[in-house]
């Protein structure tokens, strides 16, 4: 990292010593595109990897040498990895996940994070230690208990056990949102109240819609974390009408490992609506993880 | 994120603190009840569990006092073959990652041309479902037909076995969270970005080299974020399941065995409950005991004002 800073101009800059810093400067900005382009390459290829799997014939997949660019494009692969697992139920289970898990997270932290942020009361700060020291809990000591209590209730195989305990707060998301809504103006309030308005009315009309950049942060969190899920599913759902794409994919996976023409296809069909959503929330999504990161 | 804000306008005479301590609570009720049923009660129903000899089947736990953990201390090599690999992989993940992130970080923060493409690219990998780009890296590292090794067959490498390998399976392992570890390089480029430029200029003009730029103004002021960073990977990697779980499934001969896996098939292969809530308690100390020490030893290097 040390070679790549400049080096002082020193205090009487002759002109060739003003031309050896140019050089220097030029010489950087190559140094610094040409490790971003290697290591962004790097960091493409299992993605270009999986487009080019997924349109080659099965004859092409097992060839060497290997080729990155396809002989020859086959696009049935899509067609039948959606005939080889039953994809659109899939695709449909993992959508009804992510809505209503989505749907939970963002009204219940929304709601809580103002209790913790906006109204001041007693034990509010013990709360709230608490709510931060939850975070330090691993997922593993809870999933036995939750799981014989969920089966005891009757909810296994169902998306209850996935999605009801969002409706709850998460430790994460009220942290976040706590953070933002402190830094409200906290006149709006007080001229709201002067002005009649109740606890809830300034709730709903004051800082739910002045906190949209962090419940949009919260949701698209969310929407990433459910979509990508494993280990929820892979406990709680052992039906297979119930199965996610990720649970789905895995299995078929395991029966049928050597077609990586359908199972790259599938792949990469479980990825583009994430690809998509990317692009049309980017910048909230990078705020959103400089938000999460800190500020004093 | 650990030192939290202070509410500016809430002073201790403050005409709100005593008028209406029943909002506070109504807003906070949704919490408290998740907090009591999806937190309080598995948690002391795990510590009851570990001591209990308990399978799925009849659903009724038997007291065995501390047999479980005496088992798992004495009579069980895979605890220790997992715990050593978690270690291992935790600490490795997280010299690699940081290391790199920053690396990443530093170069996108020198005003370069098209950042937010390169910060998309970096970015990228955490889009891609786990269960997807776990299949995907089974498949480049295919021993022999395999993007990795295909190319290093062209120029006439035979590459290693990756995952089918004890020897580079763990290695492997690695390398794919370090690939997927772009959510770190955006908070440590939020990091650079905050960092006053005017700084390293007074640097230059007092002759400051850039290894000294680097660990008097860049070190410190990036502290935040590389605290933040730090002990976020240290939990989550110590935590790590489903991208082991689906290319390796701890094996070839255990060498990628992480804790979770462990765990997870403790409880839900051979339906030990009981031995495994024990093993997810000793797991619950580990971390705990972890980030103590973190925050002992770094919370007060930690230089938030700017």
């Amino acid at each position: 990292m040390a070679v790549l800073q400049p080096t002082a101009p020193g205090g009487r800059a002759t002109s060739s010593e003003e031309r050896n810093y140019l050089l220097r400067q030029r010489l950087k900005s190559v140094s610094t595109h040409a490790f971003l382009i290697v290591f962004g390459i790097t960091f493409m290829l299992p993605f270009v990897w999986m487009v080019s799997s997924s349109v080659k014939p099965n004859v092409d997949i097992f060839e060497l040498p290997v080729r990155l660019i396809p002989k020859s494009i086959r696009l049935e692969n899509y067609t039948e990895a959606t005939e080889a697992i039953p994809f659109w139920q899939y695709l449909w289970n993992s959508t009804y996940y992510t809505i209503f898990a989505t749907i939970g997270a963002v009204l219940s932290n929304t709601f809580i994070a103002y209790g913790f942020a906006r109204v001041r009361w007693r034990g509010r700060n013990v709360l709230f230690i608490i709510v931060i020291a939850t975070m330090m809990l691993p997922f593993q000591v809870r999933m036995i208990p939750l799981y014989i209590l969920f089966a005891k209730i009757g909810w296994l195989n169902s998306f209850l056990p996935l999605i009801v305990p969002n409706f709850f707060g998460n430790a994460f998301y009220i942290f976040l949102m706590r953070q933002f809504m402190m830094t409200l103006p906290k006149e709006l309030d007080d001229a709201a109240r002067i002005d009649g308005a109740s606890e809830w009315g300034i709730f709903w009309r004051i800082a739910v819609p002045l906190s949209k950049p962090a419940i949009l942060t919260v949701a698209i969190f969310e929407i990433i974390h459910t979509w990508h899920d494993f280990i929820g599913p892979l406990v709680y759902l052992r039906h297979p009408t119930k199965y996610t794409l990720s649970i789905g994919l895995r299995l078929y996976f395991t029966q049928y490992g050597a077609e990586w023409g359908l199972l790259m296809a599938a792949a990469a069909m479980f990825t583009i609506p994430m690809v998509i959503f990317f692009f049309f929330a980017q910048r909230s999504f990078i705020e959103g993880i400089t938000l999460t990161g800190l500020k004093g | 994120m650990f030192k939290l804000k202070r509410d500016p306008a809430s002073q201790p005479n403050s005409w709100r603190t005593d008028n209406l301590p029943a909002w506070g609570l109504f807003f906070v009720t949704p919490w408290i009840i998740g907090f009591v049923a999806f937190t309080v009660y598995p948690f002391f129903a795990s510590l009851y569990f570990s001591f209990t000899n308990f399978n799925i089947i009849n659903f009724t736990p038997r007291w065995v006092g501390l047999d479980n953990y005496i088992e798992l201390f004495t009579a069980d090599p895979l605890f220790w073959i997992s715990i050593g690999n978690s270690i291992k992989y935790a600490a490795l993940l997280l010299l690699f990652a940081t290391v790199f992130d920053i690396f990443i970080a530093y170069l996108l923060s020198l005003n370069v041309k098209f950042l937010s493409i390169y910060r998309t690219i970096f970015f990228f990998p955490v889009l891609v479902p786990v269960v997807a780009a776990s299949l995907t890296w089974i498949w480049i590292l295919n021993p022999r037909f395999g993007l990795i090794n295909g190319l290093l067959d062209l120029v006439g490498i035979k590459g290693p076995n990756w995952l089918a390998s004890p020897d580079t399976a763990m290695l492997s392992i690695i390398l794919i969270a370090v690939w997927g570890s772009g959510r770190q390089v955006i908070v440590y480029l939020s990091g650079f970005n905050d960092i006053p430029r005017s700084l390293y200029e007074a640097a230059d003009i007092d002759g400051a080299s850039g290894t000294q730029k680097f660990r008097r103004i860049t070190l410190p002021l990036l502290s935040p974020q590389i605290f933040f960073n730090v002990v976020t990977l240290i939990i989550f990697s110590l935590q790590s399941f489903s991208e082991v779980f689906i290319m390796t499934q701890g094996g070839p001969a255990n060498s990628t065995l992480l804790y979770a896996v462990n765990l997870y098939n403790r409880a839900f292969r051979d339906f030990a409950m009981g031995y495994a809530s024990a093993l997810a308690w000793i797991m619950f100390l580990l971390i705990l005991a972890l980030t103590l020490i973190i925050f002992k030893f770094l919370a007060g290097r930690v230089i938030y004002e700017r």
